[in-house]
């Protein structure tokens, strides 16, 4: 029979990743002097999964690489050797290069064998090096007992006494003489002279032995193999048939071959590690994000539960419908038809709710990575950093996810460069040694908001006004809130840091980190106090599937306003408006100027309204700006469902997608930011 | 047709054992350690038991001890999946019961010649 190993492959990089992961956290407690014996068999089973799996799905170079692994936390389990900091960061060291090999194989590319080999001769240097003399056996030697011995075209002769207590491991002599006779022509002989009277005889043991020979040019080890099991239960004698006593029967050898390669498969090709990759990068370099967002997404039985549940409800629901159908009008029954539409739209809901919760994971998958950041960077900076986290178990769709993760690690970043002072710096201003950064995700309404708060230097105000002045953001005798003044540090091109270092400021500034977040629906706020500290609040939408939206009417069409973007939406006062060098339009809202955007005029329709007053100005915030959208009227508010325009036609500019309304026409969901650069630039290319 | 219990943490060895197995037409019961392990193999009879050493909450080697314990199983064949670098643990396994051993890795064809072994 063949199998095909591949199908599970999918299945066993997955849980390899997890096992790193598991591996990552207990190491870092230990780092923290939080280890304890439970950490190390977490860390060890994961280490020894991984090295059986990849050994089994034929990925011999990590088989072989977390082998040396295993062996030093044998080690460590059985307290021979305890865990340095050597070891752990070696160990480190390892759990990321095992993601770039296991990285590389998933995408079916060559790893890179430079390092491996590194990593693997600062195992054998550890584990050569101080006291345990070779601890453990290692496996991987292919020892002399598979010789070739064979009792050339003879045969075996067989004496085999059970102990009485064999029966109960659950071996069985037939069993074990059936295989015998499957090696050669078998003849048995038994002695039954131990056996009890009946009276003492106990069913359950064995009290008879047996006297065998098996001919055939049969391998000693094919013999030994029938009775590996059973060695320490049982008297055995295993001796050669002389010559003369024997019929020659051929072709009885493949079970020795397959023992021996399963003992070779440990074993790494030195062919393959030679072929060493190019120049070498850090493993945190390869790994690639294209693998590490995995498509497939595992399930609870319970969310499948609930769905399957809430199927066989809408079952009977559109049974009962239909039933009202067919059946003969009778009185009362709009009654009962207007209850099962309801009890319809409640199936719905629940199951629509339902199926979004498949794709919501704990942020816990994000959170994960920052342990291991925060010590890292701690070290590279001369920090001492502590790192907490809570709301880990707080649920948000895969795909934000997927995509908030960067934007996350650079405020982080952020806050471990920038924020969190040096240890001397801290102690002077009074504040403890170690600075803290704490991670929150909790739930609110229909977002998840995820704080970085940490008990640094705060944002110096002063600092960020002049660079803001110099940089001509912002008028010299402008008078500020606190407020704008540190929404500042969100513009494009904006930063104050006085060097760029290693750790942030590469070039991506928060702006990059406010857009991306925007493009996701969410918001990105700052508050920071002085001497104090700084918190980065970000809001998200749970899902990028539903969208909150406002419905306005321009002329005959309906639009969609997706509701975060939405400040407020007011009736224009004539006094107010003025319009610049005779064209744009522009409306005063209390001490702001907003740009107007007349949306009929950039779709080309026919509106209800043309002067400013008798429409509605809805001012919507987006790039840090805000404008007035020029509508005819304001309609209802609802979830509407995202459908792509890219998919389904083409993209257009000022529209991000469409949706399907209650009564089946289709109404267009705006691209706020797309209308505000419009404001801007005045023009816009291939407006349908 | 024999019933057999293939006791593993790791999803994948779960899915390549149990795969193989049903291809041969044998039925399959899974549980990820010792401990469901336990409880599915007292509400089911089973003909073999197929369990891997290493496992978070009830290890191979306890769950055996606790399966030969049970009446139903005083005789069944278990099996341990194991790693040769833990041979030491072989010989625990005997001691808690085990019939015996299968040494990872293995492919589906050795994995069926030692089922075969066992259930005759």
């Amino acid at each position: 029979m063949t199998i095909d190993m591949q199908q599970f492959h999918q299945t066993f990089f997955e849980e390899s990743f997890e096992g790193l992961n598991d591996m990552e956290r207990e190491l870092l407690n230990f780092e923290a002097g939080n280890g304890d014996s439970d950490a190390i068999n977490t860390i060890f089973r994961a280490a020894h999964s991984i090295k059986g799996g990849s050994a089994t799905f034929g990925f011999s170079e990590v088989a072989e690489f977390t082998h040396r692994m295993e062996t030093l936390l044998d080690e460590i389990r059985d307290g021979k050797r305890d865990m340095t900091s050597q070891a752990a960061n070696l160990l480190l060291k390892s759990v990321d290069e095992l993601r770039a090999m296991l990285t590389a194989m998933s995408d079916h590319e060559d790893i890179d064998t430079a390092e491996v080999l590194h990593l693997q001769q600062q195992f054998d240097l550890l584990l050569q090096g101080d006291e345990p003399s070779q601890a453990g056996d290692k496996g991987v030697d292919v020892s002399a007992d598979v010789e070739q011995e064979s009792a050339a075209g003879t045969g075996w002769k067989i004496t085999f006494s059970p102990h009485p207590h064999m029966l109960g491991t659950g071996n069985e002599p037939l069993r074990m003489f059936r295989e015998l006779g499957s090696l050669g022509e078998l003849t048995v002989s038994v002695d039954h002279s131990k056996l009890p009277s009946f009276d003492e005889l106990i069913a359950e043991e064995c009290y008879l032995a047996w006297t065998l020979s098996v001919v055939g040019d049969i391998p000693l080890v094919s013999v030994e193999d029938v009775f590996d099991w059973v060695t320490d239960d049982c008297d055995l004698t295993i001796t050669a048939l002389s010559d003369d006593s024997v019929v020659r029967e051929d072709g009885h050898e493949e079970t020795h071959d397959s023992t021996t390669d399963e003992k070779l498969a440990l074993v790494g090709n030195p062919a393959e590690e030679k072929r060493s990759g190019g120049e070498r990068r850090s493993p945190l370099e390869r790994r690639k994000p294209s693998s590490a967002e995995a498509s497939s997404i595992r399930v609870s039985t319970e969310k499948i539960d609930e769905l399957v549940n809430m199927v066989g409800e809408l079952v009977i629901t559109q049974s009962m419908l239909n039933q009202m159908n067919e059946e003969e009008r009778a009185e009362g029954d709009d009654e009962k038809f207007k209850d099962g539409l309801a009890q319809l739209a409640r199936n719905t809901r629940e199951l629509q709710e339902s199926v979004m919760r498949i794709r919501m994971l704990p942020i816990s998958f994000t959170f994960n990575r920052f342990p291991r950041m925060v010590h890292d960077l701690s070290i590279k900076l001369n920090k001492k950093i502590e790192l907490k986290t809570s709301g880990e178990q707080t649920e948000l769709d895969k795909t934000v996810m997927e995509k908030i993760g960067d934007p996350l690690v650079h405020l982080v970043r952020n806050s471990l460069d920038h924020g969190i002072e040096l240890p001397e710096v801290r102690l002077k201003a009074g504040k403890p040694e170690t600075g803290v950064v704490h991670i929150n995700a909790y739930h609110k309404g229909g977002n998840i908001i995820i704080e970085i708060t940490d008990d640094g230097a705060g944002l110096r105000k002063d600092k960020i006004l002049k660079k803001a002045i110099e940089q001509g953001l912002v008028g010299k005798d402008e008078v500020m809130s606190e407020e704008k003044i540190h929404d500042l540090i969100f513009h494009p091109g904006f930063s104050t840091a006085d060097v760029v270092s290693d750790v942030s400021g590469r070039g991506v500034g928060m702006d990059v980190v406010r857009r991306n977040i925007k493009d996701l629906g969410g918001a990105i706020e700052v508050t920071s106090k002085e001497g104090v500290g700084s918190t980065f609040s970000i809001r998200l939408p749970l899902t990028l599937a539903i969208l909150d939206g406002q419905l306005v009417r321009v002329g005959s069409e309906t639009y969609i306003i997706p509701l975060i973007s939405i400040v407020e939406s007011l009736q224009a006062r004539p006094e107010a408006l003025s319009s610049v060098a005779g064209r744009a339009e522009v409306y005063k809202l209390r001490d702001e100027y907003l740009s107007i955007v007349r949306l009929h005029e950039i779709f080309g329709l026919e509106p209800k309204h043309t002067n400013l007053c008798d429409g509605l100005l809805v001012v919507v915030e987006g790039e840090g700006r805000n404008v007035g959208l020029f509508v005819d009227d304001l309609l209802g508010q609802q979830q509407v469902v995202i459908k792509s325009l890219e998919t389904n036609y083409k993209r257009v500019e000022g529209v991000s997608g469409a949706t399907i309304l209650g009564d089946g026409t289709v109404a267009l969901i705006l691209d706020v930011s797309g209308l505000i650069d419009f404001s801007r630039h005045g023009s816009m290319s291939a407006v349908a | 047709m024999a019933t057999i219990l293939i006791v593993d943490d790791s999803t994948s060895m779960r899915q390549m054992v149990g795969h193989t197995l049903k291809a041969a037409g044998y039925s399959v019961a899974e549980a990820v350690d010792g401990v469901e392990a336990l409880k599915i193999a007292k509400s089911e009879k089973f003909n073999l038991v197929l369990s891997d050493v290493n496992m978070p909450n009830m290890d191979g080697i306890t769950l055996i001890k606790e399966l030969r314990g049970l009446p139903a199983y005083k005789f069944i064949p278990m099996l341990m999946l194991t790693t040769e670098s833990v041979s030491s643990k072989k010989m625990e396994g005997k001691k808690a019961g085990a019939t015996g051993w299968l040494v990872k890795p293995f492919n589906p064809e050795q994995l069926l010649g030692t089922i075969k072994k066992v259930l005759g």
